[in-house]
């Protein structure tokens, strides 16, 4: 088990990452952390014939306040590092609280913020809290710069809005709305693993205890993240009981997921904990919001 | 294909090798140093057997290409020892009888010794924590945890 051959850049500016791919196209794959990437090409699921390795470029890795509260995270800050920064903790405390849920120690001190996006795996959190968060991803070519929307740049299974010759560079987060919750839950069969099902989840109050705007994301729910749309109409203008909680969870786990049944677990049971989980995380994100009064 | 040429420090001593950019860091410690307390499990990042510190970090050297340390400070389960005196980590796994088949204990042992570096007295939580990404198939864990507790009041 070892990858198969590939000619290897280490460029130690974006422009000169971009030219290499721009060069290599279709061949060509960066690598970030490469704590998805090394595994699929030790077992030769992705045979890349070029990688361009993004490591040796220290202007992709950072953590920076924006104006108005917000901030924008590089993509090769390391989760270890993301998860470890007082920033993020105050701004952006769903992040802050996914980041020692995400994988292992091991793969936490490589693994990247912005690789763990560019893989688009449905069952990874941050693609997820990314989406809940409606994070918006600054892409860079050789040609242009566009900034993608969270919930634009997930196609579908490991397929992003990114072409061959993109990069993502930033992530960049919102400010968290004033009298808004957040909620990350899992149920995995063994701690750190990819979970069976899971849901990212903010809640904003809006006067007294109505619910103004409410976000639920879905991981490991179908060909991407899962966003509640559905349970989201449920939630938004009513007053927050447990029983439209409840309905929230009915809908958002028969009407907005399309879970698939494998040796893990069924479809059926999937729909299961995605009720489950989503009234327990409203619960959650409810009783954070309510300090904020 | 290509090889590179890289120089990096192993165990603190330095080393210059050549390696194909399709070599893992896993591999060369391995094949090319000769340093096989590193063990190759899963090779997916699972297991955690092939931990090593880089930098100071604990990571999966399988899932990290050599090429890629070029210039980086490597720690291996070799280098947990001072001239043939074990480290305390080492001792207490002895001790308390967490190593059995001992296949996952190098992993272990780095995984355990970088936690200790970064915090010195860590809760049984925090330990576990830690060594989440380390399988062991033999001890059920309770003796691993205990030997990192014990490494703690030792040191």
């Amino acid at each position: 088990m070892k990858p198969p051959p590939f000619e290897y850049y280490a460029p130690t500016t974006v422009e000169e990452a971009l030219a290499r791919l721009a060069e290599h196209g279709y061949d060509a794959k960066p690598l970030a952390g490469g704590q998805s990437l090394i595994p699929m090409m030790n077992f030769r699921l992705a045979q890349p014939s070029v990688l361009v390795d993004l490591n040796n470029i220290p202007d992709l890795s950072y953590i920076r306040p924006n104006e108005g509260g917000g901030l924008s995270i590089g993509a090769m800050a390391r989760h270890s590092m993301v998860e470890k920064d007082a920033l993020v903790a105050e701004r952006a405390p769903l992040v802050h609280e996914t980041m020692p849920k995400i994988a292992t120690t091991q793969i936490r001190s490589r693994g990247t913020f912005g690789g763990s996006l560019a893989h688009a795996d449905p069952s990874a959190e941050l693609v997820c809290a990314s989406v809940a968060l409606d994070g918006k991803f600054k892409v860079v070519s050789q040609q242009r710069e566009r900034w993608i929307p969270a919930n634009e740049f997930f196609l579908g299974l490991f397929t992003s809005a990114l072409e061959p010759e993109e990069l993502l560079v930033e992530i960049q987060l919102p400010p968290f709305p004033k009298r808004t919750g957040w909620s990350l839950m899992e149920i995995a069969r063994r701690p750190h693993d990819f979970c069976l099902i899971g849901v990212a989840a903010t809640l904003t109050l809006g006067k007294k205890d109505q619910c103004k705007k409410a976000r639920l994301v879905y991981l490991s729910a179908g060909d991407g993240p899962m966003v509640g749309q559905q349970a989201a109409k449920v939630l938004e203008g009513q007053s927050i009981s447990p029983e439209l909680f409840e309905e929230a969870a009915e809908v958002a786990s028969s009407a907005d997921i399309d879970p698939s049944s494998d040796i893990h677990a069924t479809a059926e049971f999937r729909r299961h904990l995605a009720n489950v989980l989503t009234r327990r995380a409203l619960e959650e994100a409810y009783k954070r919001a309510i300090p904020n009064i | 294909m290509a090889y590179h040429k890289i120089t990096l420090t192993i165990n603190g001593e330095p080393e210059q090798v050549d390696v194909p950019s399709n070599m893992t860091l896993l591999k060369m410690l391995r094949e090319r140093l000769g340093k096989t307390g590193t063990k190759n499990g899963c090779a997916a990042g699972e297991c955690g057997a092939c931990t090593v510190m880089v930098n100071g970090e604990p990571v999966n050297s399988c899932m990290i290409l050599a090429v890629e340390c070029d210039g980086s400070e490597i720690v291996t389960v070799e280098g947990l020892s001072d001239h043939g005196s074990l480290a305390p980590i080492q001792e207490a796994i002895m001790e308390s009888g967490g190593v059995q088949c001992g296949f996952c204990t190098p992993g272990i042992l780095i995984a355990s010794q970088a936690l200790l570096n970064r915090n010195p007295n860590p809760s049984e939580a925090e330990i576990r924590e830690a060594l989440v990404g380390n399988l062991c198939r033999c001890t059920g864990y309770v003796r691993i945890i205990e030997a990192v507790q014990a490494a703690a009041q030792m040191v």
